[in-house]
C-alpha cells in the first residue's frame, strides 16, 4: 500500500474533474508526491543519526532533537498530502451514489432512452451541476483549507522555513548550552522551499478553480433570467393560443356529442 | 505478500457493504493503512537503536528496553488494522460458499450487489460486532501496555543488570505521541461508523418486517374483497369505494409493483 493507490482513487475524480482539477491532480501527483518519495525521503532518512550535539551525555541527543523536531518533515508533508487530497474522495463518493441510482431506476425500467446498458452508465461522464456541484466546492474549500492550516504549522513549528547548520540547547539532561548541528541543512531548506512553493501553487489553482465555479453558476443563472426577461411575450401569446385552440375543440366536440362539456 | 494482499481482499467486500460501510473502509484504507505505509512505520525504525540510557552496564539498556516495550506500538497498530480488517472477510467468503452452491443449483440468490438478504444480513452484523469488538479491545490494550497513549522522553529504570536507577531516554517522543493520537482518534472514529451501521441495519430490518406484517394483513383483507366482488359485481368493475382504498395502498404500502398491478387489473 503506498501513494499509488492513492494515485487510483484520486485519479478516477480527474474524469469529472473541471481543467483546473485536472491540472491540479497533476501539480500533486509529479511535484509533491514524487519529489517526496523520490528526494526528500532519502535527504531526510538519515536525519537522527546524523543529527549530532557536542557533548557525551547520554540522552541530551534525544532530548534536544525531539524539541527542535516534533514532527519530521516529511512525515507532516505525508500528512498534508493525504488530508489534502481526502475531499476528492466526497466527490468520487458522490459520482459512484449517482450511479448507483442511476443503475436501480435503470433495473427499474425507468431510464431506459436515455442509456443503453449497465455498462453505459458507468461510462457516462457526470456533469458538474445541481448537488453534485455544492459537493465539488466544499471540497474544494477544504482543500484550501488544510493546505493553509498544514503551511501555517510548518511555519510555527520550524520558526520560519529555514534551517539553520547549527542549534542551542540547554534542556535536561544536558549539563550546560551545547551546539547541536542538524544534518545536510542547506538540501533540505531548498526542498523545504520546493515544496512549500508547489503547496502555495496548489492553494492558487485551487481558489481559481473556486472563482471559476461559482463564476460559471452566476454567469448560468444570468443567462436564464435573460432568456425569460426576453421571451415572456412570446410565451404569452402562446398560452393564449393553446387557450383559444382547446375552446374550439370543446365546442367544435360538443356540437357532435350534443352534450355541454 | 505484503499489505496488498489485504486492501485486495478488502475491495472485494466493498460490492456487498452499506454505504457507511464503504465510508468505513474508505477511512481504513487512507487514514489508517496509507498513513501506516508513507509515515509511521518510519517513526519508530530505529526505536531500540536510538533508545539511550545514562549507563555504561553492558545489558541495561536491551532490559529497560524489553521492559518498556514488550510490543512495539507500531507492531501492534498492524495487528490491530489486521485483526480490524479480518471480520470483512467472513462477508466475502459466505458470498464465494453461496455463488458456488448457485452454480450447482444454477439458481440466482442476490438479485445485485449490495443487497442484503437473509444469511448475508446475519454475516454481515456477526462481522460488524466482532470489528468492533476488535476495535475497543486493541484501545484498551494499547492503554493498558503503555500507561496511556503518550509517549515521554524520560523513563527510569532499575532491573537487573542496572546498577542503580538509570534514566532512559526515548527517541522522537513527541512525534510518536502525535501519531498515536492519531491512530485513537480514528479507531474511534471507526468505532462510531460500525455503531452507525449496526443501528441502521437494525433499525432497517425491524422495520421492513413491521411493515411486511402490516402489508400482509391489508391484502389478506383486500384478497377477500377481490373474491367478494366477483360474486357480486361480476365484470362491471370495481365500486368506488374500493378503487379508494387500492389507491392508498399503491400510495402507502413498500410493495408498490404488487400493489400497482392488483389496482391495473382491476381497472383493465
Amino acid at each position: 500500500m503506498d501513494w499509488g493507490t492513492l494515485h487510483t482513487f484520486i485519479g478516477g475524480v480527474n474524469k469529472h474533474s473541471t481543467s483546473i482539477g485536472k491540472v491540479w491532480i497533476t501539480v500533486i501527483f509529479i511535484f509533491r508526491v514524487m519529489i517526496l518519495v523520490v528526494a526528500a525521503q532519502e535527504v531526510w532518512g538519515d536525519e537522527q543519526e546524523d543529527f549530532v550535539c557536542n557533548t557525551l551525555q547520554p540522552g541530551c541527543k534525544n532530548v534536544c532533537y525531539d524539541h527542535f523536531f516534533p514532527v519530521s518533515h516529511i512525515r507532516l508533508w505525508a500528512l498534508q498530502l493525504i488530508f489534502v487530497s481526502t475531499p476528492a474522495l466526497l466527490v468520487a463518493m458522490h459520482v459512484a451514489y449517482y450511479r448507483h441510482e442511476t443503475a436501480r431506476k435503470f433495473r427499474r425500467g425507468e431510464k431506459r432512452n436515455e442509456f443503453k446498458d449497465l455498462e453505459d452508465i458507468k461510462k457516462q461522464k457526470v456533469r458538474i451541476e445541481g448537488s453534485l456541484w455544492w459537493t465539488y466546492t466544499s471540497s474544494i474549500f477544504f482543500r484550501i483549507i488544510f493546505e493553509a492550516s498544514f503551511m501555517y504549522v510548518f511555519y510555527f513549528l520550524y520558526n520560519g522555513y529555514h534551517l539553520p547548520w547549527v542549534l542551542k540547547c540547554g534542556i535536561d539532561p544536558c549539563p550546560n548550552l551545547v551546539d547541536c548541528f542538524i544534518s545536510r541543512p542547506t538540501e533540505k531548506t531548498v526542498f523545504t522551499i520546493f515544496m512549500i512553493s508547489a503547496s502555495v501553487i496548489c492553494m492558487l489553482l485551487n481558489v481559481a478553480e473556486l472563482c471559476y465555479l461559482l463564476l460559471k453558476v452566476c454567469f448560468r443563472r444570468s443567462k436564464r433570467t435573460q432568456t425569460q426577461r426576453n421571451h415572456p411575450n412570446h410565451t404569452l401569446k402562446e398560452s393564449k393560443q393553446n387557450e383559444m385552440n382547446e375552446l374550439i375543440s370543446d365546442s367544435g366536440q360538443n356540437a357532435i356529442t350534443g352534450f355541454p362539456s | 505478500m505484503s499489505w496488498m494482499f489485504l486492501r485486495d481482499l478488502l475491495t472485494g467486500v466493498n460490492k456487498y457493504s452499506t454505504g457507511i460501510g464503504r465510508i468505513w473502509l474508505a477511512v481504513v484504507f487512507v487514514f489508517r493503512l496509507l498513513v501506516y505505509m508513507v509515515a509511521a512505520e518510519h517513526v519508530w525504525k530505529d526505536e531500540q537503536k536510538e533508545f539511550e540510557c545514562n549507563v555504561k552496564q553492558p545489558g541495561c539498556e536491551n532490559v529497560c528496553f524489553d521492559h518498556f516495550f514488550p510490543i512495539s506500538q507500531v507492531r501492534l497498530w498492524a495487528l490491530q488494522l489486521i485483526m480490524v480488517s479480518m471480520p470483512s472477510l467472513l462477508v466475502v467468503l459466505h458470498v464465494a460458499y453461496h455463488e458456488g452452491r448457485e452454480k450447482r443449483h444454477r439458481k440466482s440468490q442476490y438479485v445485485s450487489p449490495g443487497m442484503m438478504d437473509g444469511d448475508l444480513w446475519y454475516t454481515y452484523l456477526i462481522s460488524l460486532i466482532v470489528k468492533t469488538g476488535f476495535e475497543i479491545g486493541f484501545l484498551v490494550l494499547f492503554y493498558k501496555l503503555y500507561d496511556g497513549f503518550g509517549v515521554p522522553y524520560l523513563m527510569k529504570c532499575d532491573l537487573k543488570p542496572c546498577p542503580n536507577t538509570v534514566d532512559c531516554f526515548i527517541s522522537k517522543p513527541t512525534e510518536k505521541t502525535i501519531f498515536i493520537l492519531f491512530l485513537v482518534i480514528i479507531s474511534c472514529l471507526c468505532i462510531v461508523l460500525n455503531f452507525i451501521e449496526l443501528s441502521f441495519l437494525v433499525l432497517k430490518c425491524l422495520i421492513k418486517c413491521c411493515v411486511q406484517k402490516y402489508s400482509k394483513s391489508l391484502q389478506s383483507s383486500a384478497c377477500e374483497c377481490h373474491n367478494l366482488r366477483y360474486v357480486e359485481c361480476g365484470e362491471m368493475g370495481t365500486p368506488p369505494l374500493l378503487q379508494n382504498r387500492h389507491s392508498n395502498l399503491a400510495t402507502s404500502s413498500p410493495h408498490q409493483d404488487k400493489t400497482k398491478l392488483l389496482f391495473d387489473t382491476q381497472e383493465g
